[in-house]
Order: structure tokens, then C-alpha cells, then sequence
């Protein structure tokens, strides 16, 4: 059981939290000229990358959803940051 | 009959208290501090079971996990637990043991016979034979002669083992000589040390090998390693085996206790050091699965703690300088010992101890039991032979945690590569025999300064034993699955040639001992046939558990009540009183119906008073996510199938929050409370989710400091007040004169007011059709609300009602349960909500997937209504099927029951374009039979909802 830093909490255990998305998908709009492949692109896509992986998760117990750098193989967590929300 | 016990020798036992004890029926005495195991051995008793394939006698072999034999169905107190390991319990007064694989028993069983047909049974021979001819017929009979122990379905142990957390500074995984050093270490420099070990007491080897340690005894350098770790915080656990090693240097570890329930501990360490010692190898030779062949360890074992031995004219075969102690110790014992050394430059032999060099063991004699062997071609008479075919170091945590594993010519074995896993590894794991080497490499990894513990050398020297294919006779390699050398020379023939398909063809390792005296000869067996090496042959992957566990153990105390715990209403009480029935709605527990009768007939008599005159029911479930601050309406319109940006302050609206793929994820009605205030009323079962979806969209898409979303769900709770007579009740109930005018709160509207001194919210929103006023108060005051409406409600003849009397009221009105009355591919159009779809110019949730193609089908399932003739309901769930043609399912029956205002039965469903449909007629297919179903609009009651007014 991996343990994860919530960046509202602090470090807690992997049972609290959920994968979000994986990071740096943009959301295509506006809707009229997004295509079905791009769509699909995004909601269905994934690289689930071997090694390093940056993510969104959610903090289940505080509901702060956060990018997390980590590998996917090593386990090795290096960076938690909040998402920038608009002002990115 | 040839085991004894020793008038004298056995520092566990206490031989003021003997032990009665059963084996298979017949009287057996044992003493305190027993286990069965040593117990059986001092009796003489040999056969202790049979092989799980050919029915062979089988006896005891080893000390601890590593036994693949003696393994009994265990009774006490009308109990039977089965599948218990004799090595690794405790022995108690009348316990009754039973061997497993036997009939009628060890001694004499039936089925023995199967062994003259062995050679018709090799490796793969049940896959191949009975496949060919009907698995299914011979698998009852297979699986009756076959598999170990037998399951009692009346013992359902208690589920109150407490799982417990703990962190420490260094958890130090086996007590031998190496985990105690490396324990002392760390526990002197001031660090926190749990030390855990699967056995009754700390030691290791030493408790049976002894010796001497910075010059004095053994227990006295045990004593001073407790002292420090207590005396620094730490913590010593014994009886308890961690079992499995997981991600960020969790271990989980299960605590045996006797007389109180066994625990479970997750323990998080800064550091391990894992010092989990070796298990001796066995020999191979014709018949080496006879009982009475026994481990050279586990026999020292045995004799000093016990002061059981295993024979008085014994034998001992080794390559290595870890029998000479054991030799030493049985001859001293009394015991006529022949020591039969593989190496030509063999040490010294012991005092009094026969000494064969260069000498090999090729078969043992003897029908149940063991009678001679033959060494170097020569008969020699004993009762029992030890063997040792040099060490296994038990590295199976190390490999868990990620670690990689060398040969080490030095031990003879696969050792921990250094830094492949996050542990420190110290003393006969990382294949350092000998104390002096163990308590030094212990001392180093638990941060030792100064010298190390002090021990006499004592290197053991190692020759490599290895099973010799052209070798006549059958040699077994795993004895727990009855796998022979014969069966992995088959599987080399075969093709099946890496060790995991060695393991699945010949199915070696995979016993309950999880082939702990087996897979090294597996191993070494296939390399030689392949002419590889060990390690190029490679070695099978490792998991956990490391032995097994009760499933008690890793369930806990999530049993019953307490499995899957419901989230309780604060008026729980009062509903209990007034009678009703409970169960669970969305992980809610709420009342069904009130009162004693059949459910069902009280859901109607319910229905039907709440249309007549007046219903009450608890919606403290219903979600109440506020969304608050200047961005709230931007956020909610994003998140909304139904722009919220244009509600009036006071005003509340029917919606949808849509998934991404554009799929209903629910719906409920949002309160405009303020212009930047709302409450979200989401269904009692999504509101966790809602809340996510909203604060995603807060945080990825919005500025998040623009709104704020608070689930407050728990801390309100609220009443619903229903009927053509629900004004008359609030009337009756003295509430806020405010609430009684219809031009104040109209339909779809919501007020906030003050009530005995505290808030009251009062919604004019219905999910009957009905008049209905929910209302809400903080969870607190819930007792006073619900005594005012109480004492109202006798006023009025009003009725409360549970919630499957709401189920029919909301079907009446053709009002949707999301997950009921739709699935993963409904979306708000196919509920007929078209309009934001043709019309919201503005981005939200799900906007692009309601355009795919998928989207636009005609033939998309639709919500509709059903009629049927009769009064009896249609089944949930039937397909609905053309009338006439191919038989194919358009859709399916949603939602049914017998509307008791309408004296009929309705029904909801989605149907292929089934709002083109209606007034047509299907068929509906239920247990084979076809019956006939009108489709209609979905709101069965009302169609003019003139009574949302009334
Ligand atoms: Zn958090």
C-alpha cells in the first residue's frame, strides 16, 4: 500500500485516494468543431506510461484533486502540486 | 514405532503437565509446550497422513512452515478447523487430530492402492486423460480422493480480529541471532525497533543449536537485546509471521495469541532489516518420502526442545558442516548415529558418532516406516534417517518487495542481490551460516557502532546435493503434491521447460507448503536435464502471503453489520418506534413500510393514504452539496445538463449532471437559495460523486477561489410532507404562517425561515405528483420537527410511509431512479429532456458526446410507459421482444408495480425508439412465455399534474 501527500492533507494512505485522469489533456472545445476522433482521443486515450507518469488524483477524504508525478514502476512519488485551475 | 522421549532433555516442555490428545481416534499424551507435531514424534507415531495423489504414507518431516506432511483436520470444542499445520501450533489438552487424504485413516488407508497404478499417473495426467473423456464425470471422484482436509460448515470462527496500524523506526523481520543483533544495534542508538518473529519465543536456530555469544550464554545476549528495545520505545512481537511485504515498505504481519483473538498489524518502517534465516534442503534417493526421514535440523529441533527423538539407530546424510552439531547432539542423547558425509575431505566426525566419507544414500527401505538403507551399495539397518541437503534461505519478503536474487557458490544457493529491494538483509538469508557471521552481518544492518557480538568462527562449509536423474527408483521433489523427479523429467520431455511451467505442469509448489523443501530440487533438477544453470533456469515469482493466513485474519472485523456499514438516518429511533421496517437504500438504511403486515400490502395501503389525504416520509438521504461564492452559478452551468445561471433566487429546477461520455450520471432538483448561493440536491446514492464531478470542475476548469462546495448532506435532515392535505398538516403542525401561501412558495420554490429559534427550509418540490413541502432542518433539531409533524399528522389522518410506498408514487409519475430506470448508455434526450442539448450554446459536461453518431441513432432506447391487462405486474428486468419476426430484446422492463390509486398495473422501461412506439404493442418475454404490453407515455397518474397544485 503506497502512501501518497496530499497537498491539503499531508501524507496518507493510497485506500484514500483515486486516480483522476492522466495529466496534460487538454478538453477540446468548443464542442461544434471537435471531430469524433478527437473526442474519442481524449475521453478514451491513455499512454499508461511505463516510468514516469504524471497524473491527476483526488484526495477522496478532503476532495482536492492534484497533479502527482510519480513512477509506475519504481513507485517512487517526486512531485505533488495543486491544479492551477483557470488561472494556468 | 521408533520415535521416543528423552528422560531429560526438552527446555519447552513441562513435564508436570501432560496433555491428552486424539490422532485419528486413538489416545495420545503429549506435555505443555508441545506442539502436536513433537508430541506424534515422542509417541512413535509415524504415518501422519497420505500423499495427495498415490495415497502414500506420509510423516513428519520439518519444524515450522516449510512441513508439506503433517497436516491435520484439528477438533476441539466441536470445532474442526481444517488444514492445520502440526509444526506450527500449540498443542491443547484433548485435542482431537485427524489426518487428511486418509480412509478410514493414516494407518490404514484404502485408497493406498492408487500407488501401484503410478506409473499410469504422471505429470499432466489428469488434464490429459479425463479432458479426453468428460472432465465433468470424473471430477466429483477425483476431487473426493484427492485435496487435503475437509471443511466444517458449522464452525464460523468470530469475526473480531482487530486490524491495527503501527509505524516504528527499523521493523526487524525474524529474532535468530542475526535479527537480534541488528535489533540491539538499532534499539541502542535510540531508534524504535518492532521485532517480530512466527515463533513462541525470540532466538532463532539458537533455541535448538545454542551457543555461546561475547562469552556467556545465548539467553543472556537474548535478555539484553529485549531489555534495549524496550527500553527505546520498541516492541517484540512473537507467534507472529508477517506475511506479506507491500508498496512504501508496508509489511502485514498476523499475531497469534492464545486466548484472545488473533490480530492483524500493517506495519510501516523507516527501515527493515530482514533476517528470516534458511530451510534445510531434503536428499534425494529412492523412496525418500517414507516416514521417518526427517530433516537433520528439524531432529535437533525436535530433541532439544522437546526431548523428542526421531529414532534410535539413525542415519544422517549430508554434504555440509550443519549436521556435525546435530550428529554431536543425538549420540550424546543415546542414540547409535551414522554420520554419511557426500565429501571425500569430510571434517572430523563427533565423539561416538560412525563416520562414512565420500559416502551416498541411494534408497531407503521399509513399507509404512522407515527399516534401513542403502549407503554405497551397502544395507544399513535404522529406524530413521536425517537428512540435509544444505539450506534455502527464505527470501520470499525480499522478492516480494521487488528484489532480485544471485547464486552464491559459497552457501550453495539463491541469495538477496544487494540494494535490489528496499531491506536490509542479514545472516543465513543472505546466506551467511555460522553465528559469528550471522550476529556480524546483523550488527552492521541495524546500525551497529562498535564490535559486533562475538562468537567461535564456525564457518560451514557447503557441498552442493543435487537429485541424480539416472538414479533407479521413484525420488520424490514435492511430497505435499506428490511430484517426482520422473514427472519433471517428463515435463523437461515435454517442452515445458522454465520453472513456471514446470511449476503449472507438474503443479510442484503449488501445495499449501508452497514448496519450500521443493522448489530448489525442481530448480536444480530441470538445469541439469536442460543443461543450464540455477540461475539461467530462473526461479518462480513470489507473493504474498508468505504462508497461509485465516481469512478471518485479512477480513477483520468486517463481518455481518459491520461488512458494508449503512449510513443511519438521526430519526432512526422515532421510525423504529412508530414500527417500521428497515432496509437499505443506496447504502442508507430507511424505513420500507410501517407496521408488521406483508411489505408488500403495506406499501399499497401506504400509496394509497398518501394520494387520498396526506404522506410523511424521511429524505434526510437526499444530498445537499452547497455551492457557494461569485463563481457558483458559472460552475454549476458547466457542471448542469440545465443552465442554473438563469434560476431566480428562491427558485429551484429539475436537472441532470451528465458524465463526459455524455451518460446520465443523475439527477435531482438545485435550490437557488441566494445569487451565490445553491444547494445541489443530488440522490441519496450519488451525492459523493456529484460533490467530485463539482469540485473537479472547481479546481481543473474554474478559479478555484471563485467557489466553495460543502457537502452538508449529514448535517440536515429532512422530512417530506405529501397529499392533496400536506398544507393542511403544516397548518396543523403551527409552522411559519410564510409557508401556507401558495403565491409566497409556489410549486418549484424554496424558502428559508426561522423556526423555535432555529433554520428551517421549506422546498415546494415533489417526487410523487403530489403537493409536496420537503422540510429540512438541522440534524439536531430533527426530533422537534418530527414531533410537530407527528402530532399533526394524527390531526390530519395522515399516514407515514416508507420508502416503497415512494417507489410506487414516483412510478405513478413516470419519475426516473438514475441506475434503475437507466444504465450505462442513457442519456437526458433518451429521457426526452431535448431541449439544452438543440439549444445551450455554452460548453458543459458531456456537450460533445451527445453529438457522436451513437447519439443521434433513432433507435436509441427511450423512457417509456408500459400497460398491461390483468393485475399482475410485469417482471423487472423481462425483455421487451417483437410481436412478430426474429426474436430479438428492444429493451427492458425498468421499473413495475400495481398502482393502487390507478387499480392497475404500470410499469417504466427503455425501449428501441420507443417514443415512436407508443400505442403500439410488444411482446414481453419472461421464463419462456410471450405476453403482450401497450407502450405508453411514462407518467401513468395525473397526466395533467393539476394535483402538484391541489
Ligand atoms: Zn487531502
Amino acid at each position: 500500500m503506497q502512501i501518497f501527500t496530499c497537498p491539503f492533507c499531508g501524507p496518507r494512505d493510497e485506500t484514500e485516494f483515486h486516480f483522476a485522469a492522466e495529466a496534460g489533456k487538454k478538453r477540446p472545445i468548443p464542442a461544434e468543431t471537435v471531430t469524433d476522433d478527437e473526442w474519442a482521443e481524449y475521453l478514451y486515450m491513455n499512454s499508461a506510461s511505463r516510468g514516469k507518469a504524471q497524473e491527476v488524483w483526488l484526495h477522496v477524504t478532503c476532495g482536492e484533486f492534484f497533479l502527482m508525478t510519480r513512477d509506475t514502476v519504481t513507485r517512487d512519488v517526486t512531485a505533488v502540486t495543486s491544479l492551477p485551475g483557470r488561472n494556468a | 514405532m521408533s520415535g521416543w522421549r528423552h528422560s531429560s532433555i526438552g527446555s519447552q516442555i513441562d513435564r508436570n503437565t501432560p496433555l491428552p490428545f486424539t490422532f485419528d481416534g486413538r489416545p495420545g499424551s503429549g506435555f505443555a509446550g508441545d506442539t502436536p507435531a513433537s508430541a506424534l514424534l515422542a509417541s512413535g507415531i509415524r504415518v501422519l497422513g497420505r500423499s495427495f495423489k498415490y495415497h502414500r504414507p506420509r510423516g513428519l518431516w520439518g519444524m515450522g512452515n516449510e512441513e508439506p506432511n503433517a497436516i491435520f483436520d484439528v477438533t476441539e470444542d466441536g470445532r474442526t478447523t481444517p488444514n492445520v499445520r502440526s509444526t506450527t501450533v500449540m498443542l491443547r489438552r484433548n485435542m482431537a487430530l485427524r489426518s487428511v487424504n486418509t480412509a478410514p485413516d493414516a494407518a490404514r488407508d484404502r485408497t493406498g492402492m492408487l500407488d501401484l497404478f503410478n506409473r499410469f499417473l504422471p505429470g499432466g495426467f489428469y488434464y490429459k486423460t479425463f479432458m479426453a473423456f468428460g472432465w465433468m464425470r470424473w471430477e466429483p471422484m477425483i476431487r473426493r480422493m484427492a485435496g487435503l482436509g475437509r471443511l466444517d460448515p458449522g464452525h464460523c470462527p468470530p469475526a473480531d480480529i482487530p486490524q491495527l496500524n503501527a509505524r516504528c523506526d527499523l521493523l526487524v523481520i525474524g529474532a535468530g541471532p542475526a535479527g537480534l543483533a541488528a535489533a540491539r544495534a538499532a534499539a541502542r542508538n535510540g531508534r524504535e525497533v518492532w521485532l517480530v518473529d512466527d515463533a513462541p519465543e525470540p532466538g532463532g536456530s539458537l533455541r535448538w543449536r545454542g551457543g555461546a555469544i561475547d562469552g556467556g550464554d545465548w539467553r543472556e545476549f537474548t535478555r539484553d537485546a529485549i531489555g534495549a528495545i524496550i527500553a527505546a520505545g520498541g516492541r517484540i512481537l512473537t507467534g507472529t509471521t508477517i506475511w506479506g511485504a507491500f508498496d512504501h515498505g508496508l509489511f502485514a504481519a498476523w499475531e497469534r495469541r492464545d486466548g484472545s483473538p488473533d490480530r492483524l498489524w500493517r506495519i510501516r518502517a523507516a527501515e527493515t532489516v530482514l533476517a528470516t534465516g534458511a530451510i534445510e534442503r531434503p536428499l534425494w534417493f529412492a523412496n525418500n518420502d517414507l516416514p521417518g526421514i526427517l530433516s537433520a535440523e528439524a531432529a535437533l529441533h525436535y530433541l532439544s526442545l522437546y526431548g523428542a527423538v526421531a529414532g534410535r539407530r539413525i542415519l544422517l546424510a549430508t554434504g555440509n558442516d550443519a549436521s556435525y552439531p546435530v550428529a554431536a547432539a543425538l549420540a550424546q542423547a543415546g542414540c547409535d548415529v551414522t554420520l554419511a558425509d557426500a565429501r571425500a575431505d569430510a571434517p572430523a566426525a563427533p565423539d561416538g558418532v560412525k563416520h562414512l566419507g565420500a559416502a551416498r544414500l541411494t534408497q531407503a527401505h521399509g513399507r509404512n516406516s522407515v527399516a534401513g538403507a542403502v549407503v554405497d551399495g551397502r544395507v544399513i539397518e535404522t529406524d530413521a534417517i536425517l537428512v540435509s541437503g544444505g539450506y534455502t534461505p527464505s527470501v520470499h519478503l525480499h522478492c516480494q518487495a521487488g528484489g532480485k536474487l544471485d547464486w552464491d557458490t559459497g552457501s550453495d544457493s539463491l541469495i538477496p542481490r544487494p540494494g535490489s529491494s528496499a531491506l536490509w538483509v542479514a545472516g543465513a538469508v543472505n546466506g551467511s551460516f555460522g553465528l559469528a557471521r550471522a550476529l556480524a552481518e546483523g550488527h552492521a544492518a541495524g546500525g551497529g557502532t562498535g564490535p559486533a557480538p562475538r562468537a567461535a568462527a564456525g564457518d560451514w562449509q557447503f557441498f552442493p546435493m543435487r537429485p541424480d536423474p539416472d538414479l533407479r527408483g521413484r525420488q520424490w521433489i514435492d511430497p505435499q503434491n506428490d511430484v517426482t523427479l520422473k514427472d519433471v523429467k517428463l515435463a523437461a520431455q515435454e517442452g515445458y521447460r522454465s520453472v513456471e511451467h514446470l511449476k503449472r505442469y507438474t503443479t510442484l509448489g503449488m501445495a499449501t507448503d508452497q514448496g519450500r523443501s521443493a522448489n530448489f530440487a525442481g530448480l536444480a533438477t530441470m538445469a541439469a536435464l536442460t543443461g543450464r544453470t540455477i540461475p539461467e533456469t530462473g526461479t518462480t515469482t513470489y507473493r504474498p502471503p508468505f504462508s497461509p493466513v485465516p481469512l478471518g485474519v485479512i477480513g477483520g472485523l468486517r463481518r455481518g453489520d459491520l461488512f458494508n456499514a449503512p449510513k443511519r438516518l438521526p430519526l432512526e429511533i422515532a421510525h423504529k418506534a412508530r414500527g417500521a421496517m428497515f432496509r437499505e437504500y443506496g447504502g442508507w438504511l430507511r424505513p420500507s413500510v410501517y407496521g408488521t403486515d406483508d411489505e408488500a400490502v403495506l406499501a399499497q395501503q401506504e400509496a394509497l393514504a398518501a394520494r387520498k389525504s396526506v404522506g410523511l416520509y424521511d429524505a434526510s438521504p437526499l444530498g445537499k452539496i452547497e455551492v457557494i461564492g461569485p463563481g457558483a452559478a458559472e460552475l454549476l452551468d458547466y457542471c448542469g445538463y440545465l443552465r442554473l445561471s438563469t434560476l431566480k433566487p428562491g427558485r429551484a429546477r429539475y436537472g441532470f449532471v451528465l458524465g463526459e461520455t455524455g451518460i446520465v450520471h443523475d439527477d435531482g432538483v438545485v435550490f437557488r437559495l441566494a445569487e451565490n448561493r445553491f444547494v445541489v440536491s443530488a440522490s441519496s446514492s450519488h451525492a459523493a460523486t456529484v460533490r467530485m464531478i463539482l469540485e473537479e470542475a472547481r479546481q481543473d476548469v474554474f478559479d478555484p477561489t471563485k467557489s466553495f462546495i460543502h457537502d452538508v448532506t449529514a448535517g440536515f435532515a429532512t422530512l417530506t410532507v405529501t397529499g392533496p392535505k400536506s398544507r393542511d398538516l403544516l397548518i396543523a403542525a403551527n409552522l411559519p404562517e410564510a409557508l401556507y401561501d401558495d403565491a409566497n412558495l409556489p410549486h418549484m420554490s424554496v424558502t428559508e425561515t426561522f423556526w423555535n429559534g432555529h433554520s428551517l427550509r421549506v422546498a415546494r418540490v415533489s417526487f410523487t405528483g403530489d403537493r409536496s413541502y420537503e422540510v429540512t432542518v438541522p440534524a439536531r433539531h430533527a426530533p422537534a420537527l418530527y414531533s410537530a409533524l407527528e402530532t399533526a399528522r394524527q390531526e390530519v389522518s395522515g399516514r407515514w410511509i416508507g420508502m416503497e410506498a415512494v417507489m410506487i408514487l414516483r412510478a405513478e409519475k413516470g419519475f426516473i431512479l438514475v441506475g434503475k430506470d437507466t444504465d450505462g448508455l442513457t442519456m437526458p434526450h433518451d429521457l426526452g429532456w431535448e431541449a439544452p442539448r438543440e439549444k445551450r450554446k455554452d460548453e458543459y459536461l458531456g456537450r460533445r458526446s451527445l453529438f457522436t453518431a451513437e447519439a443521434r441513432r433513432a433507435d436509441r432506447r427511450q423512457l417509456v410507459g408500459l400497460e398491461i391487462d390483468g393485475d399482475a405486474p410485469l417482471p423487472t428486468g423481462a425483455h421487451l421482444v417483437p410481436l412478430e419476426g426474429q426474436r430479438r430484446s428492444l429493451g427492458f422492463v425498468t421499473s413495475s408495480y400495481f398502482s393502487p390509486i390507478l387499480g392497475r398495473p404500470i410499469a417504466l422501461a427503455l425501449v428501441e425508439g420507443g417514443r415512436n412506439r407508443i400505442g403500439t404493442e410488444l411482446g414481453v418475454f419472461h421464463l419462456g412465455k410471450i405476453g403482450r404490453v401497450r407502450i405508453c407515455d411514462s407518467c401513468a397518474f395525473d397526466p395533467t399534474w393539476e394535483r402538484l397544485h391541489a
